[in-house]
């Protein structure tokens, strides 16, 4: 099975680049606020609301 | 009344203006999310009405009127490559671009490479509608495109992934919204996948041959086509699922430290659940083990991050009486977590001994082709058509909900009956007599399953009938859009609750 002598060092170095992401990523705070962020989207207003298009078409 | 007319004019010349006075680069590029979400509507209904004519051909297989290029084996990858790249891709580039830019608070890194990637992206499907007819094909499931065109899509894709994480990088926002970690590893898993996949040798512009031969080229396919459903179409819609069902129901997601630990958990979980689709073949016993492991494990991600999904309407369940895009998104997460439910139990080794090259299988991954992807993303449409372009809602709201009970009750039939179908053919096909022979021949399957493959036909046709409203529906939506140029907010804060 040559295939997997391929396939598994690349899954295995893909796990290990994803555990340094994560890491990396975990110290510089991302992962800090876990309640802020959920909320924030739904403060970012991205409706068309009538009173924005009164241009008398 | 009489001081409100001037003040309206005065105001409309004050839209009008400022519409053409602000930079572009203060707004968000929605261009190129209309596109694709337009696009995406219209290879949705040609994908699908495929579809519906190869299962009408296994009903009733004269309908291929011996021609070569309506043939099943020609057409059956134009429909997978229609529905899976073409619908689901440019949904996935429309809500990835919408979602990016919205979350990041910044607009596309670049304009031009945006469009690229749409263009390109068009190309790929055209040039797949025109060669696969023709037979010309590397012959690897949901890979067949040949050489030439495979490189296309690495191109595109390059260029996807630079104007997807360019706009990350400038984001005005200092914390990356889960959305973008599902489609930011959908993006980088496709890229790695199909080039492993796409190694091959070419001999003429439209032949090639693998890099790889026999069980170590199955291997590689299905390492790259088990993925390709983990990331294409689970990652990036799961990254739609993020974004779309909090905002479309207004509350935060259900648990966003769960969402987290759903996305570390698929990316660590699964890339080893490819040797599933090859057990009881050449492949080493310890490997299809293996994959069966590892596609058992892959059901707790799946569950924590559907229950997180459908917890978001906890204690506003009532929306879902009124709001038919809301039942779109919360009902494609409960065919999210069928489909991942009885993929993990079809990896089992003696359950797949049944189930193996039946029609369950058909089922099974059409529960969640038509279920989960599929109505994620016309949810997400259907949420993104009107703020594209300039409305505040769908042309018709009601026409949503009949869209959404014509597809449900379309997809009951086409799972129930290929369920039927597919453990029907398990049986018959395993069945022996006494004396050790076979008791049925493989006719007599076929032939048994025929009015299953008509309730499956019926199936399909309700649920292209309704991509079908749905089209009309976003045609009259966009037919006099105005300009939805949005302004870029400045980046808000929130204090944490607790």
């Amino acid at each position: 099975m040559e295939a997997l002598y391929l396939l598994v060092p690349l899954s295995v170095l893909i796990v290990f680049i994803a555990i340094w992401i994560f890491f990396r990523m975990s110290d510089s705070g991302q992962f800090d606020d876990m309640v802020g962020p959920a909320l924030r989207i739904l403060q970012d207003d991205d409706g068309n609301h009538p009173d924005q298009f009164d241009s008398g078409q | 009344m009489i001081f409100t007319a001037p003040t309206s004019i005065l105001t409309s010349i004050y839209y009008r203006f400022r519409e053409e006075v602000v930079d572009p680069v203060f707004q968000y590029n929605y261009k190129v999310v209309k596109q694709f979400a337009i696009a995406a509507v219209i290879w949705g209904v040609v994908g699908m009405l495929v579809g519906v004519y190869i299962a009408a051909e296994l009903a009733w297989p004269a309908l291929n009127f011996d021609t070569a290029w309506l043939s099943y084996g020609r057409i059956r990858p134009l429909h997978t490559n229609a529905v899976i790249f073409a619908f689901g891709g440019c949904a996935l580039f429309a809500t990835s671009y919408y979602v990016v830019q919205r979350t990041c608070q910044a607009r596309l890194f670049s304009d031009r490479l945006a469009a690229f990637t749409f263009w390109g992206w068009q190309a790929v499907i055209v040039a797949a509608a025109v060669t696969l007819p023709l037979g010309i094909t590397r012959g690897k499931e949901y890979a067949e495109l040949e050489w030439p065109i495979a490189l296309l899509i690495a191109v595109v894709w390059i260029a996807y992934a630079v104007v997807f994480f360019g706009t990350l990088v400038k984001r005005k926002v200092p914390h990356i919204y889960v959305a973008n970690w599902f489609f930011g590893g959908f993006i980088l898993a496709v890229a790695l996948l199909h080039v492993v996949n796409a190694a091959v040798i070419p001999v003429s512009l439209t032949k090639s041959y693998p890099l790889y031969a026999g069980v170590q080229d199955a291997m590689v396919q299905w390492w790259y086509g088990h993925n390709a459903v983990g990331f294409f179409l689970t990652a990036g819609f799961l990254g739609m699922m993020y974004y779309f069902i909090p905002k479309q129901a207004g509350r935060p997601v259900y648990s966003y430290r769960l969402s987290i630990v759903h996305f570390w958990a698929l990316i660590f979980t699964y890339m080893w659940a490819g040797p599933h689709h090859l057990h009881y073949t050449a492949l080493p016993d310890w490997t299809q083990s293996l994959g069966m492991v590892f596609s058992l494990i892959l059901l707790a991600p799946s569950w924590g991050g559907m229950i997180n999904g459908i917890m978001t309407l906890s204690g506003a369940w009532d929306k879902l009486r009124s709001d038919p895009i809301l039942k779109f998104l919360i009902v494609s997460l409960s065919f999210y977590g069928m489909s991942t439910f009885e993929g993990p139990m079809m990896s089992i080794k003696t359950v797949n001994a049944l189930s193996h090259y039946t029609d369950w299988t058909i089922g099974h991954v059409h529960s969640g082709a038509l279920g989960w992807v599929g109505f994620i993303t016309m949810g997400s449409i259907y949420y993104l058509i009107p703020r594209l372009s300039g409305k505040t809602e769908m042309w018709s709201v009601k026409m949503i909900d009949l869209h959404f009970w014509v597809a449900t009750i379309g997809i009951v039939l086409y799972i129930a009956a290929m369920w039927i179908a597919g453990v029907m053919q398990g049986l018959m096909w395993r069945a022996v007599n006494p004396d050790g022979t076979l008791t049925y021949t493989f006719v007599e399957a076929v032939k048994a399953t025929y009015p299953y493959y008509v309730i499956r036909f019926c199936g399909g046709l309700l649920y292209l009938s309704g991509m079908a409203m749905m089209a009309w529906n976003v045609f009259m939506t966009v037919r006099e859009s105005r300009p939805a140029n949005m302004r870029i907010a400045t980046p808000v804060s929130v204090t944490p609750a607790a």
